[in-house]
């Protein structure tokens, strides 16, 4: 905690300014999705974060942007970023290689509940890439799994090319304290698993939803439909946690552009309680 | 052995339907069983019976010349698999493929529209709780081909 | 702190003394003065740079400045750009950064602070900047550059002798007498032959600077003389805006036919935006010099009423020009309240007058509230009734 207040302080000198982190490793976790894992450079020694939260990561002369931090909160000695290559700048990240470096401003924003949520059962439903930004919850989740009630992972994406973090997701499938749950929207006879879907896997989920805190990550349609599915099977508006995206220049309000009704993504989100923000989301062009 | 009227009377489809009703419709229950990869019915055969599954998974499947066999949904325990048989022409529209091995409850269909004939109060009963399955099914199906993780 | 402010005259005629010791304190002096046929606050180094006898007409789309006989100094309302232009300049620089081989190095951007001092503040303006002070210095983060522009900044207001067409100050509650927020405050009478200023100290800054020019305590019938000129303005605003109830008012009119009558109006050109002394929104914008081993990253202002502004991967949030209006207004007079503790606007006008199609956020809030839509009392309550 001390590193972080002490980072804070650095913030506040100037919370515009980026530190160059050189990149250890790319991971290509599908055709269009990949993993960078940073090394923090200069003034930090460690980059400590708190699950949900997300860094400004900037390429040089081609521009910033928000992504979530997607590694284990329990090493803070790497920054682990996974994306996918959509825009100018995630293209231009996805060229680069090892060694090469990429500028840092964070943490920013809210984080997931984690410890809000001992002592009940834990449901991660993640939509595409969504899950990128709930895997350190996971982590944290599972480095104290005594602490809590059923843990379920509920998984949505494209087909069976798109799913990320595969041998991790195999090699958590094979405890038998946590429960994988994955579908996709479509797939060859050579799939063995779900087709439809995420919101079809929650009516059966193994949890207790009077006892449940639900972490939802994705696009906000996949998460609309998952917080009604899940207070249709009884989870409170209250314990279902979404995490917003808007297009975010600054991080620290004062841009403007990440407005969401009354908030700031950035400094009242990403991470938001769903009763907070329900009577928004049913709203058009906010 | 549990009694039809036992099985059907714990599934979620027909939970919380009269008991005497549970009793007429186990007249039109019988045990099914497919191994992997066999059919439990395809595209174009006659419709006769729906199904509710017990243990395994069923992948309702259709082939496209250009990509071969696709699965476009797949059903597990205690889901509720086919309605054709409901309307004519009853004809199977998809293909259903037991994934793994695959234990469910074939209820007649033929018995089934003869007893909702018989008894409008049973069979708009028994249509509510179908309406209730499709719409589920056609709004998880809207979201599906909408690419919501995009 | 400062005791009581008591009042003061300084006569026109030592108004010049004012800007010498401005000018001998290393003050760089901005003021109304004439540019491109409007009042605009720029850089004046005398009186004589002041629009002396010219008075500004402003209603909905339009602006016009004539000359009159009268030497007044501050004779025209509030210039067409406010002090946001200085203190929140619409592009900056925030920092260089030069490649050496696959790594980067950061350069600092270390620009001196200029040190303003702004003549002519009016009222509402210095509400203005004390909403842009929540904005950059009250949050979490605190915006540097603006923090020491801001701290360096000398601020003399001047109260208005007039509203104009577009004014409503009064129903903001930001004018037209300038309570706080600055070092000096003026009231310019005139009174036949005689010209002179009442002013007001608000600081120990603006009390040394007072001392150094020619003053005296002001008589009774100087100070009645000026409160009589501020009442005068405050019964003449040319536009009034009812703010009881506003933010709900608009919470539960999220959906309603005349944002969709706005919108056939709008052009989207973002002026209203521009013009606006609270309006903070910027973008940031990266370039590279030609053979690309130095990159800058510039912070320009930006307008909540372009497509881009809420583009995220897929497209634009709000595609429709509705929806954008929607979301400056909305903002302004209703989430600004829970954003920052107040209103988003300070009643001075401006997007009235420099709205090419004239729309009026005083006529659109009046509309609304006229078609109100009470059957959802509480937006928030109607939900959760219904999950």
């Amino acid at each position: 905690m001390v590193e972080q207040a002490l980072f804070q302080d650095q913030l506040v000198a100037d919370p515009m300014t980026s530190t160059p982190f050189r990149i250890g490793r790319v991971v290509k976790e599908s055709y269009d999705t990949f993993t960078l894992e940073l090394v923090p450079q200069g003034r930090y020694q460690t980059f400590p974060f708190a699950p949900g939260q997300f860094n400004m990561l900037y390429v040089f002369g081609v521009g910033e942007i928000p992504i979530s931090i997607s590694g284990d909160p329990q090493h803070p000695s790497l920054l682990v970023h996974t994306t996918r290559a959509v825009g100018t700048v995630t293209k231009a990240m996805r060229a680069l290689k090892v060694g090469d470096a990429i500028g840092v401003r964070g943490p920013f924003g809210s984080a997931w509940p984690v410890k809000e949520a001992r002592g009940y059962d834990v449901v991660f439903v993640a939509g595409g890439i969504g899950l990128a930004p709930l895997r350190p919850a996971l982590y944290q989740v599972l480095a104290q799994r005594d602490r809590y009630g059923k843990i379920v992972l509920l998984y949505g994406t494209r087909s069976p090319e798109d799913i990320l973090f595969r041998s991790e997701l195999e090699k958590w499938r094979s405890r038998f304290d946590l429960e994988i749950y994955v579908t996709v929207d479509y797939a060859n006879s050579k799939w063995h698993g779900n087709v439809g879907v995420v919101t079809r896997l929650i009516p059966k989920a193994p949890f207790d939803p009077l006892n449940t805190i639900a972490m939802v990550c994705g696009p906000e349609v996949m998460m609309r439909f998952t917080a009604l599915e899940l207070q249709k099977r009884g989870v409170p508006s209250d314990h279902i946690y979404i995490s917003m995206e808007r297009n975010m220049k600054c991080a620290t309000g004062f841009c403007g552009h990440c407005q969401f009704g009354p908030t700031f993504i950035c400094k009242n989100g990403p991470v938001y309680p769903y009763n907070q923000l329900q009577s928004w989301l049913a709203l058009w062009e906010v | 052995m549990k009694a039809f009227d036992e099985i059907l009377k714990e599934t979620k489809f027909f939970h919380g339907l009269a008991p005497e009703y549970i009793q007429l419709l186990a007249g039109c229950a019988s045990n099914v069983r497919f191994d992997p990869g066999e059919y439990v019915f395809r595209e174009g055969e006659s419709a006769n019976a729906f199904y509710l599954i017990r243990h395994g998974q069923v992948a309702l499947e259709l082939h496209d010349p250009r990509r071969g066999q696709l699965i476009i949904d797949t059903l597990n325990e205690d889901e509720v698999l086919g309605w054709s048989w409901l309307f004519p022409p009853y004809k199977w529209v998809y293909s259903a493929r037991a994934v793994i091995l695959t234990r469910a409850i074939a209820m007649d269909g033929k018995c089934l529209r003869d007893k909702c004939d018989s008894d409008p109060v049973l069979g708009y009963d028994l249509m509510k709780r179908f309406a209730v399955v499709m719409i589920d099914r056609l709004q998880a199906t809207r979201l599906q081909v909408l690419n919501v993780y995009g | 702190m400062t005791t009581a402010p008591l009042s003061f005259i300084l006569e026109s005629a030592h108004l010049q003394q004012l800007f010498d010791a401005l000018a001998r304190h290393g003050y760089h002096i901005i003021g109304p003065t004439l540019g491109d046929q409007a009042i605009i606050y720029d850089e004046i180094t005398s009186v004589d740079d002041l629009p002396v006898g010219w008075v500004d007409e402003q209603s909905g789309g339009t602006y016009r400045l004539h000359q009159t006989k009268t030497p007044i100094y501050f004779g025209c309302t509030t210039a067409v750009q406010s002090w946001k232009r200085w203190l929140h300049p619409p592009t900056e620089v925030l920092w260089r950064a030069r490649r050496t081989d696959s790594q980067f190095e950061i350069l600092a951007d270390e620009q001196p602070t200029p040190r303003y001092a702004f003549i002519g503040v009016r009222p509402c303006e210095l509400q203005a900047i004390r909403i842009q002070d929540r904005v950059f210095l009250e949050g979490e983060f605190v915006e540097a550059r603006y923090r020491a522009r801001r701290e360096a900044a000398f601020i003399i207001a001047v109260n208005c002798g007039r509203a104009g067409n577009t004014c409503f100050c009064a129903s903001m509650g930001s004018g037209p007498e300038a309570r706080e927020g600055f070092d000096l405050a003026l009231t310019e009478v005139l009174e036949g032959d005689r010209h002179y200023f009442v002013v007001k100290t608000g600081s120990a800054a603006g009390q040394a600077l007072l001392a150094e020019i020619p003053h005296q305590p002001a008589g009774d019938a100087e100070i009645e003389a000026a409160a009589h000129i501020i009442a005068d303005t405050s019964a003449h605003m040319g536009r009034e805006l009812n703010v009881d109830g506003l933010r709900d008012l608009l919470y539960r009119n999220y959906e309603h036919p005349r944002w969709e009558a706005v919108a056939q109006r709008c052009l989207s050109c973002g002026n209203c935006t521009l013009v606006c002394p609270t309006c903070f929104c910027v973008t940031i914008e990266d370039a590279t010099n030609l053979n690309g081993d130095e990159a800058q990253r510039v912070r320009k202002w930006d307008s909540c009423f372009t497509m881009d502004f809420s583009y995220i991967h897929g497209g634009s949030v709000r595609y429709s020009a509705k929806s954008r209006y929607r979301q400056w207004m909305t903002h302004k007079l209703a989430t600004w309240v829970d954003q920052f503790g107040t209103f988003g606007c300070v009643g001075c006008g401006r997007c009235i007058t420099w709205c090419p199609v004239g729309i009026d956020i005083t006529e659109e809030a009046r509309l609304i509230r006229a078609a109100d839509n009470q059957t959802v009392v509480n937006k928030k309550a109607n939900h959760d009734e219904s999950v």
